[in-house]
């Protein structure tokens, strides 16, 4: 039986590509649309030139609506940033912050967004307060769900309380799959050693992830061994990730709107070895989650480093895994160029 | 990320009073100049002086220490900014080692991260 689940693609994905000019706004449209991922992600900020402090070109806008009328597509999420930290040496004063949510809502809105994405460490109370604006808009605020914040942390709890108190049905949650790291990414691996990271203790810290070590542990061992630098940092990366469940989706599932497919590395073969995209699935499934899998790729600053990273055929391989999972029958193909 | 796209190509020369090159930012997406805390060049193992180092973009020039309270102008994603180090007399033809760093404020994360980028350059006869 074929999901519910719609396919989708953060354009995030292709950044490499875009930050040298290698591809257009519509480059990255048009083979989301061939590869089936017609739901459209974008940072405001990076696809759109002058967005927040200057402010984008009407022309832009209205580039933006032509593109995604021409390849079917349909937009999805502005992830916007909010900078608080803005003025050297003191936060962005809370009425400033609410008045910037308010003015990323207007932008989610002129590019036909249903959601706007907000970062997990902007406060819920700058939240709720420009949750009414965001209703009269049409438009939801999703906090995304990032590693190393996970369902069970007290932050996103309290998060979730102050969301469910206001009563606003304009504000939720947009988990990152990044947070259900079932094993340490090989990407991840490849790079530490390439730093200089010796096999075996690179080896140790694979299998102390594999055997659910806590970090502090970890990190101990690693000093032990006489890791240094890239070793400690290898191990640290162990704080700041973890194995967490999918299935701690499933109490908030009324409050998920989006849904972030990061992935690191995607093989010839279609498997991401260490986020479980079938798990994954079943539960979104289970919870009667109707929304986009927007494909995340962040495998590029892993590999940058050792190769060019081909971030389109990283995408496909990954939208020819989740077109598996959701049970579609075509298989997620790019036309010849 | 991106670090080793941070200095542009051949874009290295000799201007008025010093020399100049292309630069980018390190990051998936644009930044307000005023969270631009510091733009570090060094040319053959030599610091320039902060206070010798310009960064123009779309016509407009500013000094380190101006674009701190900045907050109507970006250094957009992916945008090649002009970086200008102030050095009586320019570099002389031939290989230089050129250096990129730059600190940025990101406000979601914990910590200031400084992304540098090394080259091995040529400038030009």
């Amino acid at each position: 039986m074929t999901s519910a689940i719609k396919r989708g693609v953060s354009l995030y994905s292709y950044q490499n590509e875009t930050f040298q000019g290698k591809m257009t706004l519509e480059d990255c449209i048009r083979v989301s649309a061939e590869l089936g991922a017609r739901g459209i992600e974008v940072i405001g900020e990076q696809s759109f030139w002058g967005w927040p402090e200057i402010g984008v070109a009407q022309a832009d806008i209205d580039n933006w609506h032509a593109l995604i009328a021409k390849y079917d597509c349909v937009p999805v999420s502005h992830d916007y940033m909010l900078d608080y930290k803005r003025y050297k040496g003191r936060p962005m004063p809370f009425d400033e912050q609410v008045a910037s949510v308010k003015k990323d809502i207007d932008f989610g809105a002129m590019l036909g967004m249903p959601y706007i994405r907000s970062l997990v460490s902007i406060a819920p109370e700058v939240l709720v307060a420009a949750a009414p604006f965001a209703e009269d808009k049409g438009i939801k605020l999703l906090t995304e769900v990032h590693a190393p914040l996970h369902f069970d942390h007290p932050w996103i709890i309290r998060m979730a309380e102050m969301f469910q108190k206001s009563g606003s049905p304009a504000l939720g949650f947009l988990p990152d799959m990044g947070m259900f790291l079932q094993h340490f990414p090989p990407v991840w691996a490849e790079k530490f050693k390439r730093l200089g990271v010796p096999p075996h203790i690179a080896d140790y810290i694979i299998k102390a992830y594999d055997d659910r070590v806590l970090s502090e542990y970890v990190i101990l061992e690693v000093q032990n061994m006489g890791g240094t630098g890239p070793a400690i940092a290898m191990a640290e990366t162990l704080r700041h990730n973890a194995a967490f469940e999918p299935k701690r989706m499933l109490d908030y599932m009324p409050m998920i709107h989006n849904v972030h497919g990061k992935f690191y590395e995607m093989t010839a073969d279609y498997v991401e070895p260490s986020i479980p995209y079938d798990e994954i699935v079943t539960v979104l499934n289970q919870g009667g989650y109707t929304g986009y899998i927007c494909s995340e790729y962040e495998g590029n600053r892993w590999i940058e480093d050792a190769e060019e990273p081909d971030s389109v055929e990283q995408v496909r391989r990954q939208q020819v895994m989740l077109a598996r999972l959701l049970g579609e029958s075509e298989v997620p193909t790019l036309k010849a160029a | 990320m991106m670090d080793k796209l941070m200095i542009v190509e051949d874009s290295l020369e000799n201007v008025e009073g010093g020399f100049a090159f292309l630069g980018r930012l390190p990051y998936y997406r644009g930044l307000g100049l005023s969270m631009v805390e510091d733009i570090q060049v060094a040319i053959d193992g030599e610091v320039i002086p902060r206070e010798n180092v310009r960064f123009s973009v779309r016509g407009k020039t500013y000094t380190l220490d101006a674009m701190e309270t900045v907050y109507d102008d970006r250094w957009n994603f992916g945008e090649k900014a002009l970086i200008t180090a102030l050095k009586p007399g320019g570099l002389a033809p031939g290989p230089h080692k050129l250096e990129m760093a730059v600190r940025n404020r990101v406000s979601y994360l914990p910590f200031v991260p400084t992304t540098k980028c090394v080259k091995d350059v040529t400038l030009a006869a």
